[in-house]
């Protein structure tokens, strides 16, 4: 079992082959193998959220997630949503919003704030709160990242309407 | 937001000034697009890792030590024991001068011979990789005999209990005793005298990103770089090299992006000594990062405080005197070098503070015991003193049935009576807690509330209103920590320069964690300037690259590195129009600067762009009359003087639920109003306490590190140990009083605790408010539905 097992995905939008042990976790090999350092490890068991990315689709907990079990799938991180512009108006609130203090925790808490945009166009506060619960952030309080979903949304509606 | 109108300040009220404006921070984007470099995501050639075998006893003989096994394994560069690292770095001992009678044994990097918490470090296993590490490290043997492990503070000073460092004599670090005016009388001749004993859970700080160093000690320089999430690389350089025996110069401290701090990276820790002790041993880069187990079992717990307190009250409401005997447990070691004695020190100056009172009698015991070292987190201090002052407040008004806002008006200081000190001898440059309280009882709407509350708890609900008033340390002068002998220095620089195309970069020795360090550097750079703030660049965080200074804590950033910013800019700003005024052949007076151009004063009609100066001056100075050295780089240095802190001050109000079937505290509303002098940023200000606010909220309802009693930490993980999340905290609503500080020209002072300073207290106050109609009082926080359904007799 602590062979090196071949595993190849596509990595925002990237092809990579690579080679690791089984035990490796997906948080640990994005960040140690592919430098993808926007990643963050907060609590290393699936509390914090720090290390939320969206794999085929749905986010997930890259610390609870092993490399072998993402052999074939599709993974974005917070360097793909940027890059793409997928969430440059999020980004844009929480930057107007001063909604990350140390920032830490953001990369985590984009990727669930637009996991919910994409379920929900119009989310209140309630909502926005319940599914952030997840992700934790000891600088801000989350009223300012609360306001910044807010606003994203609102936005997002208005201009869909 | 709301905020009063200040008194404009001549140097900063000019025009496209950014000074009282919210404005983006810079750089922001780096940390949305997850391109920050935190010390976590370092990597250098050659880099190895560490990781700490750790002691599973609370207290323990080490026998021996046995890393032959772990030698062999996989990718395995070393395995060092704390006898070999101590001949690369000298122990250190966590004591201050001006603390009288403070004491704590030797500490080494890593423990040699006995280990005094549950967590100590007892080997150093490095490798190739953290993986190969933790691997080796489960191979390394250490045989312990349990020695009997003190943890319960109460019991830490009896006779029969050991004593952990036999060197000392007896467990107590620390005592303080304060007495001022006329106590005893006060009490005898009070209406009514209550008393109560509050006591406050042991947390930490829970970081998101942990604790974390990568050193690199380059051999053929002779010369350690220190790459640290650090709050004060300054302090970091200085102890790194007398515990190395370098120089200072041969010690770069480099903080980058830090995940989090709040007083928990401000200090030195021994495994990040280690660190840096292993890079010299071996050559070679090493770095640290703490997991989530080691960070709750090693990064410095807080608070952790019994305190019997006493009030007395006269019927009208004038309170007559306050007394309180506060204990503290510290773990087996004062921390270093900020020491652990300071809180209890803090508690005994802070109480009673907000109020005219003069009586006023304390003391405060600092033990020792076998659990993780206790030292500054945010707030220092404050959460006890006010919980307990506000508490005994609210106790005092129900005792004579007086409304708690009304006692608090009766006793709060004027407005008008500044200057002035507190019993325990704090000097107030101008508060304005009566203001502030006014506008407060404006923004919460308070009659209503009030009326909502009464017809709600005929319906079976149970809503409280909590109020709590505080006072906060600012801006430290040298009489925090430098008057007794630590090398932490109290002066902040500024070098600020006009670059070749007509950019400012500015050097600040402040750093920043998220606060906003650079926003507000560049806010007051730009202004004073005439700059416009996208040319505007901060560099913080180097030993190298700024001027030496203190750093970032103890809500100083912006009261002390700003001045420092805004004198620098001044100057420069002379000296440009100097230049200009040579150029244009004219007088300096008879001109100014505006974004990013020399104007003339009368019409504001645009002379010369500073590009166009810059180039001029540093390519064709050929060009400039004769006896003209310009000068386009000022550097500037600022410490308070006057007063030895900057007092802030403010007032809470909490409103809320409890489920008295559950237990459960539903926190619906949170409104502050303080007051830091000049806002040089509304929306950073308004952030810093929003934030501090939840984190006492947390101290409030969720966090305690829980030990058993052999001294075992039962949720050293962020399953078990509870913080606030999203979906738990309310919307909290901020207002300001502005009274600048006459001690710089800025008038700012600190916001970075107030949030921290007052929340447990008015969320205590709120709930046993609403427990009103069950006549049971709770003076314990965290505020746990057990400690609830407890007090009801539900359980």
């Amino acid at each position: 079992m602590t062979a090196p097992v071949s595993i190849s995905m596509e990595v925002n939008g990237e092809r990579v082959e690579a080679q690791v042990t089984p035990r490796l976790n997906l948080a640990d090999f994005l960040r140690e193998h592919l430098q993808l350092t926007g990643t963050h490890v907060g609590c290393e068991h699936g509390v914090c959220g720090a290390c939320t990315v969206r794999v085929d689709g749905e986010i997930v907990r890259s610390c609870l997630m092993l490399a072998v079990q993402v052999d074939g799938a599709a993974v974005q991180t917070i360097e793909g949503l940027s890059d793409s512009g997928e969430i440059s108006d999020l980004q844009a609130a929480f930057r107007d919003r001063n909604a990350l203090q140390c920032g830490f925790c953001t990369p985590g808490m984009l990727m669930a704030a637009q996991d919910l945009l994409r379920q929900n166009q119009t989310p209140d506060r309630e909502q926005i709160r319940a599914h952030l619960a997840g992700n934790y952030c000891r600088c801000t309080g989350y009223q300012a990242i609360v306001d910044a979903v807010e606003s994203t949304a609102q936005a997002r509606a208005g201009r869909s309407a | 937001m709301t905020s009063s109108k200040t008194e404009t300040l001549s140097v900063l009220d000019r025009p496209n000034s950014y000074i009282g404006k919210t404005v983006p921070r810079p750089n922001l984007d780096r940390l949305l697009q997850g391109r920050a470099q935190y010390v976590s995501d370092m990597e250098l050639p050659r880099m190895a890792h560490v990781v700490f075998v750790r002691s599973p006893h609370a207290h323990a003989k080490i026998l021996s030590l046995d890393g032959a096994v772990a030698r062999r394994m996989p990718g395995v560069i070393a395995v060092v024991s704390g006898k070999e690292l101590a001949e690369i770095i000298t122990p250190w001992v966590g004591v201050l001068s001006h603390l009288k009678g403070l004491k704590s044994a030797p500490q080494n990097a890593i423990a040699i011979d006995r280990v005094c918490w549950q967590g100590e470090a007892v080997a150093a296993v490095v490798a190739t990789s953290r993986a190969a590490a933790e691997d080796a490290a489960e191979h390394v043997a250490v045989a312990y005999q349990e020695l009997q492990a003190v943890t319960d503070m109460g019991t830490a000073l009896d006779r029969d209990t050991p004593v952990i460092h036999a060197s000392l004599g007896d467990n107590l670090a620390f005592e303080r005793i304060h007495t001022a005016g006329a106590v005893d009388q006060a009490f005898a001749e009070s209406d009514a005298v209550v008393e109560a004993d509050f006591i406050f859970g042991r947390h930490t700080g829970v970081t998101l990103e942990p604790r974390s160093v990568v050193a690199d000690w380059n051999a053929a320089e002779a010369r350690l770089t220190i790459y640290q999430g650090t709050q004060a690389p300054h302090m970091v350089q200085n102890i790194a090299a007398l515990h190395l025996g370098l120089r200072e110069s041969q010690v770069r401290v480099v903080c980058k992006d830090v995940g989090g701090s709040f007083g928990i990276k401000v200090h030195i820790y021994a495994d990040e000594m280690a660190t840096y002790a292993l890079s010299k041993l071996l050559r070679r880069p090493v770095k640290f990062v703490a997991d989530r187990v080691e960070s709750f079992n090693t990064d410095i717990h807080a608070r952790d405080h019994r305190c019997k307190g006493k009030i007395g009250v006269k019927r009208d409401g004038t309170i007559t005197a306050f007394e309180i005997d506060d204990l503290t447990g510290i773990g087996p070691y004062s921390m270093y070098p900020r020491t652990s004695a300071i809180e209890a020190n803090q508690v005994v100056n802070l109480v009673g503070g907000p109020y005219t009172n003069k009586n006023y009698r304390a003391r405060a015991r600092v033990v020792f015991q076998n659990k993780n070292v206790m030292c500054q987190y945010r707030a220092v201090g404050h959460p006890i003193a006010c919980s307990v002052t506000e508490g005994l407040v609210d106790l005092a008004a129900m005792k004579i049935e007086m409304d708690p806002l009304e006692i608090r008006r009766r006793n709060l200081i004027a407005d008008d009576a500044y200057p002035c000190a507190s019993p325990s001898g704090l000097r107030f440059e101008q508060l304005s807690h009566h203001a502030a309280l006014k506008k407060l009882v404006g923004m919460m709407n308070y009659d209503a509330l009030r009326a909502e509350q009464t017809a709600l708890r005929r319906k079976g609900i149970h809503r409280g209103i909590g109020v709590a008033s505080f006072i906060e340390v600012t801006n430290p002068s040298a009489a925090f920590y430098g008057v007794g002998g630590a090398k932490i220095s109290a002066q902040d620089g500024v070098a600020v320069r006009l670059d070749a195309q007509g950019s400012v970069i500015c050097q600040t020795s402040i750093t920043e964690q998220g606060q906003g360090s650079e926003s507000l550097t560049a806010q007051i750079v730009g202004s004073v300037l005439g700059v416009s703030m996208d040319r505007v660049r901060v560099i913080l965080g180097d030993t190298d690259m700024t001027p030496y200074g203190g750093g970032t804590w103890a809500s100083r950033g912006a009261g002390i590195g700003g001045e420092a910013a805004l004198q620098a800019a001044k100057i420069l700003r002379k000296n440009i129009l100097d230049v200009a005024a040579a150029i244009l052949q004219t007088m300096p007076g008879e001109l100014d600067i505006v974004t990013d151009a020399i104007v003339n004063v009368s019409d504001g009609a645009q002379r010369i762009e500073l590009n166009e100066l810059a180039r001029i001056v540093y390519f064709r100075p050929d060009t400039l009359p004769p006896g003209i050295q310009p000068e386009l780089m000022a550097t500037k240095h600022f410490v308070p003087r006057e007063y030895p802190f900057a007092f802030t001050n403010g007032v809470q109000a909490a409103w809320l639920e409890v489920d008295t079937d559950t237990g459960f505290i539903k926190l619906l509303k949170h409104w502050v109003v303080e007051d830091c002098g000049t806002i040089i940023n509304p929306q950073l200000v308004d952030e810093q306490i929003r934030g501090g606010v939840v984190q006492g909220l947390g101290a409030a309802l969720f966090e305690k590190c829980v030990y058993d009693e052999r001294g075992q930490l039962t949720n050293a993980n962020m399953a078990d140990y509870l913080v606030p999340m999203s979906g738990e905290m309310p919307d909290i609503d901020v207002g300001h009083v502005v009274s600048p500080t006459l001690e710089s020209e800025l008038g700012a002072k600190g916001a970075g605790e107030a949030g921290t300073a007052g929340a447990a207290a008015a969320v205590s106050n709120a709930v046993n408010d609403a427990l009103r109609p069950f006549g049971t009082i709770i003076t314990e926080i965290p505020l746990t539905p057990q400690v609830i359904l407890t007090a009801l007799r539900r359980i």
